[in-house]
C-alpha cells in the first residue's frame, strides 16, 4: 500500500507516494533525487544522512517519510544561498580542509550548522563531543573541528550583527 | 601564479561541488530501466550446500532474475582473479582456489555470496531474497591463522594442505641466526596484530550495464585503479578489454579496500547481460561488514638482538598471517611487500623474516592503509621500547644510538629497502623539542597528583612509497585555450584534483577554474596504474609535471615561430623575447596551435601532450610521532593529551592537504590500537562485530589537536622531490600509541598491551598488576 506524502523540501512544496517503510532518507534520495544526503550505515551511527527537519538536525535514515508529512526539510542542497554563494559553514569546511572523500560531509555540515545554532561559542572540547553521532573515516576530524569552530564564529557574528542592525 | 604554486596551502577545487551535495557516488546514479540486485549470503562460516531452491523468490513481485552459481558456471564468464606468484615452504606453487562470483558447492565464510536476486526495486529484491531457501550442512570452521595451520584443523579448501596459502622468506637467515645466538641481549616478544576494517563511509557498490547492440559492458563501480581493474575484469569475463568500460565516480574512501574486483561486480554484469538492462547493487553497512575485505590480522614472534653498547645486531621475525577464504591479486601483499619497514631507520646488519599466509573461514583480506607497514612498524618500534626498558636506556636515546646517519646514504638495510636519503636524528630531535621531552617527568608527576597515569610514547617509522611503477597524465588544450586534464590515478578523497591543477596552473599559467579534471574512466584515460601504496604524488604528480613540460616545449617553438625570433623566454604563462616587444600568453599559443598557418613547417596541430612517468626506485617517507596519554586507573579510560609529529615526506605539495593525510592516517592507527577490532566467534565463525554498534569507530572526541611539522629531505627518485604521505600517519600512530600506554602503566609492572586496548582491558591490566606479587 502506498501513502501520499507532502512536505516542504529546501523551500519548495513536494509530494510523492511512498510505502510505509520508506525512510525519509530514501524519499529524499530516490524520490526527489537529492543525492547529497548519504546513507553510510543502517544502525543510526554514522550521521551521513543528517538533514534539518523544521530547523533541527535529524538523521533521515531514522525517520519515516510518512513522519515528515507537513514538515519543512532542509538538505545539503538547500544550504547555500539562492545565488549559489556557499553557506559560511560550507566555506569553513573548505577553508579548513574539513572534508576528503566527501561522503560524510553533507551530514557533517548539516550537523555543524545545528551545533552552531544550539551551542554558540562552543569550545573545541564541546564541538568534539557534539560530533558523537557523526563518523568520518578520512580526516581524523581535525579539519572538521576547526571548520565548525570558525564557521560557528562567523555565523554567530553575522547573527549578532543582523540583530543589532 | 604563485597563489597556486606547489607548496601553497591551496583550498581544494573539488570541495565546492562536494559541499553542495553534488558528489556523484555510484549509488547516486540511476540509469534508465535500471533493476536492483540483492545478494543472498551464507549465514555459516563453513558449510556444504545441499540444495538451493529459488522458485518462490523467482515468483515474487517485481523479480526479474535470480542467479546462482550454476548460472555463473554456465555464463561463459570465468573465475575471479586470485593472488599468485608466491610459493609454499617446500617450493611448490602457492595454493590458488577456484573463485566463482557465486559459490555452489560450499560456503567458506559468513557472507559468502550464494544467490543474486534482481528486481525492479531494491526493496522488492530484498523481500524476494528472504524467499530463497538453501539447505546447508554446517562444517567446523576456523577463523584464526595459527589454528588454521595446526594439524587437524578444518580445511577451508579441501585440497589445500594445512590451509597454507604461501610462505615468504626475506633477509639473511644464517647471518641473523648466528648474530642472535651470539648476542649479549635478546629481546623476545609475541604480538597480535588485530584484524580491522577500512570501514569506508561509502560502502561498495556497482552498476553493470551491458549494451547488447554494441556487445559492450560498462561497469560503474568503486575502485582505485581503473585500468588495472579493467584488465582483471577482462580476465574474469573472458572479454577483451576493448569491450569493457570501467567508470569510477566519486569514491567515498577506500584505503586499499575497494581496489579489487569483488564478486558483486561479476554478478551485476552477468545480470545485466541476462536482462539487457542496467543492474545496480549497493552494500548496506551490515552487508559491508560481511562482504568487504578486512585488513591486517597476523600473529608475530620477534627477537631483537643487541650488543653491550645497545647497538642492534640482528632482528628475527616470524609471522602467521590470515589471508581469508579467498584471495584477489595483491590481496595478500600486506604479508610480504612491506616487510622492509621492519628494518626501520636503524643500522641493524642482519634481519630475517619468515611469513606464512593461511586460509581461514573469514572474509577476503586486502590492503588497508599501510598494507603491512603499520604491522611491521609496530613490531620494530615496540621491540625498541621493550629493549630500552630491559636495558634501562631512554627510548629516544636507544633509537638515536642505532639510527642510520645521513652520511651513510644510500643505505642498504638488512631487508629489501635501500634508502636514498633521510635525516632521521634531526627529525627525531624536532619532535622531542616540539613535545618538550625533557619536561615530561614533571608532567607525569603532576598527572599523578591528579590521580592520572601519564605516559609518553615515541615511534620513528619509515616505509616505502610509490614502489616501482608508472603513471600517466594528459593535458588537452580545448579550442579556446581552457584545459582538460586527464589522470591515470583515481582519488578517493586525497585531493588529486587540487594538486594536479596546482601543477598545471603553475606551469602553464591557466587558472584552475579553467581546468577540467577527468579521472577513473577507462574510455578516457590512456595509461596509468591508479592509486595505492602512497604513489600518486610521486608518480601521478611527476606524470602531470612531465606532460606540462612537453606542452611548454612545443609552445616555445610555436611562440618563437609566431614572434619570428630564434628563441623565446617563458615564465608564468607568458612567452617573451628580448628581440621583440610582442609577447604571447600560453592561451594565445594554444589557440593559435589549432591553425597550421601559425605553426612551424611540419608541426602537428594542437597543443596536447600526454606523458608517462616511470620510477624505477621507491621513496622512503619517514617521521617521528610522540604521544602523551593519561590513563584513569579507576575506569581504564585513556585520554590522548598531546600528539606531535615531525614528518619527512619530501617536498610538500600542499601543506593543508598533507596535514589532512597525516591526521587521517593517525586516526586509523590510533583507532586500531584502542578500539577497533573485527572479531569472530571461535566456534561458529560468526562475525561478532558486524555493525557500527559493535565495531568501535574513532570519533572526534578521541583526539586532541595534533601538531605536525614537515621536515623534508627531498628525494631524487621523482621529478618533484616528493615522498608518499598517504600511509605515513597510520604507520607511526600504531606503535607510538602502544608505547605511550605501556609507559603510563609500566611502573605497575605492565610490560605489554594488547590491541585494542579498550578501557575494560586497561582496567583489568591495572587490577591484575596490582594483585601480582611484587
Amino acid at each position: 500500500m502506498l501513502y501520499d506524502v507532502k512536505m516542504t523540501v529546501n523551500g519548495a512544496a513536494v509530494a510523492g507516494q511512498v510505502e510505509a517503510r520508506t525512510l525519509l532518507a530514501q524519499f529524499i534520495r530516490e524520490h526527489l533525487r537529492l543525492t547529497g544526503t548519504h546513507v553510510g550505515c543502517d544502525t543510526t551511527q554514522c550521521g551521513c544522512c543528517v538533514v534539518h527537519v523544521d530547523g533541527v538536525a535529524v538523521k533521515s535514515c531514522t525517520m519515516l517519510a510518512v513522519q515528515a508529512v507537513g514538515r519543512s526539510i532542509t538538505t545539503i542542497e538547500g544550504l547555500a544561498a539562492a545565488d549559489g554563494t556557499l553557506h559560511p559553514m560550507q566555506e569553513a569546511f573548505r577553508e579548513h580542509h574539513g572534508l576528503q572523500c566527501g561522503f560524510c560531509t553533507p551530514g557533517m555540515v548539516m550537523m555543524a550548522v545545528d551545533i552552531a545554532r544550539r551551542k554558540p561559542g562552543a569550545d573545541e572540547k564541546t564541538v568534539r563531543h557534539e560530533l558523537e553521532g557523526n563518523i568520518c573515516r578520512c580526516t581524523g576530524y581535525q579539519g572538521i573541528v576547526e571548520a565548525i569552530l570558525d564557521g560557528s564564529a562567523k555565523i554567530n557574528a553575522a547573527r549578532i550583527n543582523s540583530a543589532e542592525a | 601564479m604563485g597563489e597556486f604554486a606547489l607548496g601553497q596551502p591551496v583550498s581544494r577545487f573539488e570541495d565546492p561541488r562536494l559541499l553542495r551535495g553534488g558528489g556523484r557516488y555510484v549509488d547516486d546514479m540511476v540509469l534508465p530501466n535500471m533493476a536492483y540486485g540483492h545478494v543472498v549470503r551464507s549465514p555459516h562460516a563453513h558449510a556444504r550446500i545441499l540444495k538451493i531452491d529459488v522458485s518462490r523468490a523467482r515468483a515474487a513481485p517485481g523479480v526479474v532474475a535470480v542467479l546462482t552459481g550454476e548460472d555463473w558456471a554456465k555464463s561463459g564468464f570465468g573465475d575471479l582473479p586470485t593472488a599468485g606468484g608466491k610459493k609454499r615452504r617446500d617450493g611448490g606453487k602457492m595454493y590458488r582456489p577456484k573463485f566463482p562470483a557465486l559459490t555452489s558447492d560450499k560456503v567458506r565464510y559468513v557472507g559468502d555470496p550464494v544467490v543474486f536476486v534482481v528486481a525492479d526495486t531494491a526493496a522488492r529484491a530484498q523481500d524476494a531474497a528472504e524467499l530463497v531457501e538453501i539447505d546447508y550442512e554446517p562444517l567446523p570452521a576456523v577463523t584464526d591463522s595459527i589454528r588454521a595451520a595446526e594439524a587437524g584443523a578444518p580445511l577451508v579448501h579441501e585440497d589445500c594442505e594445512n590451509n597454507i596459502c604461501f610462505v615468504h622468506l626475506e633477509g639473511d637467515k644464517a647471518k641473523t641466526d648466528a648474530a642472535i645466538a651470539a648476542a649479549r641481549h635478546v629481546v623476545r616478544r609475541k604480538f597480535r596484530l588485530s584484524r580491522v576494517y577500512a570501514a569506508t563511509m561509502e560502502t561498495r557498490g556497482s552498476i553493470g550495464d551491458y549494451d547488447r547492440a554494441a556487445d559492450r559492458y560498462t561497469c560503474y563501480t568503486t575502485l582505485q585503479r581503473a585500468l588495472n581493474f579493467r584488465e582483471e575484469l577482462s580476465a574474469t569475463l573472458h572479454v577483451p578489454e576493448s569491450k569493457l568500460r570501467v567508470v569510477a565516480g566519486d569514491i567515498g574512501g577506500s584505503f586499499g579496500m575497494k581496489s579489487g574486483v569483488f564478486n558483486e561486480v561479476g554478478m551485476v554484469l552477468l545480470a545485466s547481460k541476462t536482462l539487457s538492462r542496467p543492474v545496480k547493487w549497493t552494500a548496506s553497512r551490515s552487508e559491508a561488514f560481511l562482504a568487504d575485505a578486512h585488513g591486517r590480522d597476523n600473529h608475530t614472534e620477534a627477537e631483537l638482538a643487541l650488543d653491550e653498547r645497545g647497538k642492534f645486531t640482528a632482528l628475527r621475525v616470524r609471522s602467521v598471517n590470515n589471508v581469508g577464504a579467498y584471495t584477489q591479486p595483491g590481496s595478500d601483499s600486506g604479508s610480504y611487500s612491506n616487510l622492509g619497514t621492519l628494518a626501520g631507520v636503524y643500522t641493524t646488519p642482519a634481519v630475517h623474516v619468515d611469513v606464512t599466509g593461511c586460509y581461514t573461514n573469514t572474509n577476503i583480506m586486502r590492503p588497508f592503509r599501510g598494507n603491512g607497514r603499520p604491522e611491521a612498524a609496530f613490531v620494530i618500534e615496540r621491540l625498541v621500547d621493550i629493549a630500552a626498558d630491559e636495558l634501562g636506556v631512554d627510548p629516544a636515546e636507544l633509537r638515536r644510538r642505532n639510527m642510520i646517519s645521513p652520511d651513510a646514504m644510500p643505505f642498504q638495510t638488512g631487508l629489501s629497502f635501500n634508502y636514498d636519503c633521510g635525516e632521521f636524528e634531526k627529525v627525531l630531535d624536532g619532535a622531542l623539542e616540539m613535545v618538550d621531552y625533557k619536561g615530561f617527568e614533571a608532567r607525569r608527576a603532576a598527572a599523578r597528583e591528579r590521580g592520572k597515569l601519564r605516559g609518553i610514547g615515541i615511534s620513528y617509522t619509515i616505509e616505502k612509497a610509490a614502489g616501482p611503477g608508472f603513471e600517466g597524465a594528459e593535458v588537452r588544450f580545448d579550442r579556446t585555450g581552457s584545459i582538460t586534464l586527464v589522470a591515470g590515478s583515481v582519488t578517493q578523497g586525497q585531493g588529486h584534483e587540487t594538486v594536479f591543477k596546482q601543477i598545471v596552473s603553475d606551469r602553464l599559467g591557466i587558472h584552475p577554474d579553467e581546468i577540467h579534471y577527468l579521472q577513473g574512466d577507462t574510455d578516457q584515460v590512456f595509461l596509468g596504474e591508479g592509486t595505492g601504496g602512497s604513489r600518486t604524488s610521486a608518480l601521478g604528480g611527476s606524470a602531470v609535471f612531465s606532460a606540462t613540460e612537453k606542452v611548454v616545449a612545443k609552445a616555445r617553438r610555436i611562440a618563437a615561430h609566431m614572434l619570428q625570433v630564434e628563441e623565446v623566454d617563458y615564465a608564468e604563462g607568458v612567452f617573451t623575447s628580448p628581440k621583440t616587444n610582442r609577447s604571447l600568453t600560453m592561451r594565445e599559443v594554444a589557440r593559435s596551435a589549432m591553425s597550421p598557418k601559425n605553426l612551424p613547417q611540419g608541426m602537428e596541430i594542437g597543443l596536447n601532450a600526454n606523458a608517462v612517468f616511470h620510477a624505477s626506485r621507491q621513496n622512503y617517507p619517514n617521521g617521528c610521532h610522540i604521544i602523551e596519554v593519561e590513563i584513569d586507573p579507576e575506569t581504564g579510560v585513556t585520554s590522548i593529551e598531546r600528539y606531535v609529529v615531525t614528518d619527512d615526506v619530501g617536498v610538500v605539495m600542499n601543506p593543508k592537504l598533507l596535514k589532512g593525510q597525516i591526521v587521517g592516517g593517525i586516526a586509523q592507527g590510533v583507532g586500531q590500537m584502542v578500539m577497533e577490532e573485527i572479531r569472530f566467534d571461535d566456534q561458529s565463525g560468526q562475525i561478532l562485530t558486524g555493525s557500527f554498534m559493535d565495531y568501535a569507530m574513532p570519533h572526534a572526541e578521541l583526539f586532541p589537536h595534533i601538531d605536525i611539522k614537515a621536515m623534508p629531505t627531498p628525494t631524487k627518485t621523482n621529478l618533484l622531490g616528493v615522498k608518499g604521505a598517504g600511509e605515513a600517519g597510520c604507520v607511526g600512530a600504531l606503535p607510538a600509541m602502544a608505547n605511550a600506554m605501556v609507559d603510563a602503566l609500566s611502573h605497575l609492572g605492565v610490560k605489554d598491551i594488547v590491541m585494542p586496548a579498550t578501557p575494560e582491558r586497561v582496567w583489568r591490566m591495572i587490577e591484575e598488576a596490582k594483585r601480582a606479587p611484587a
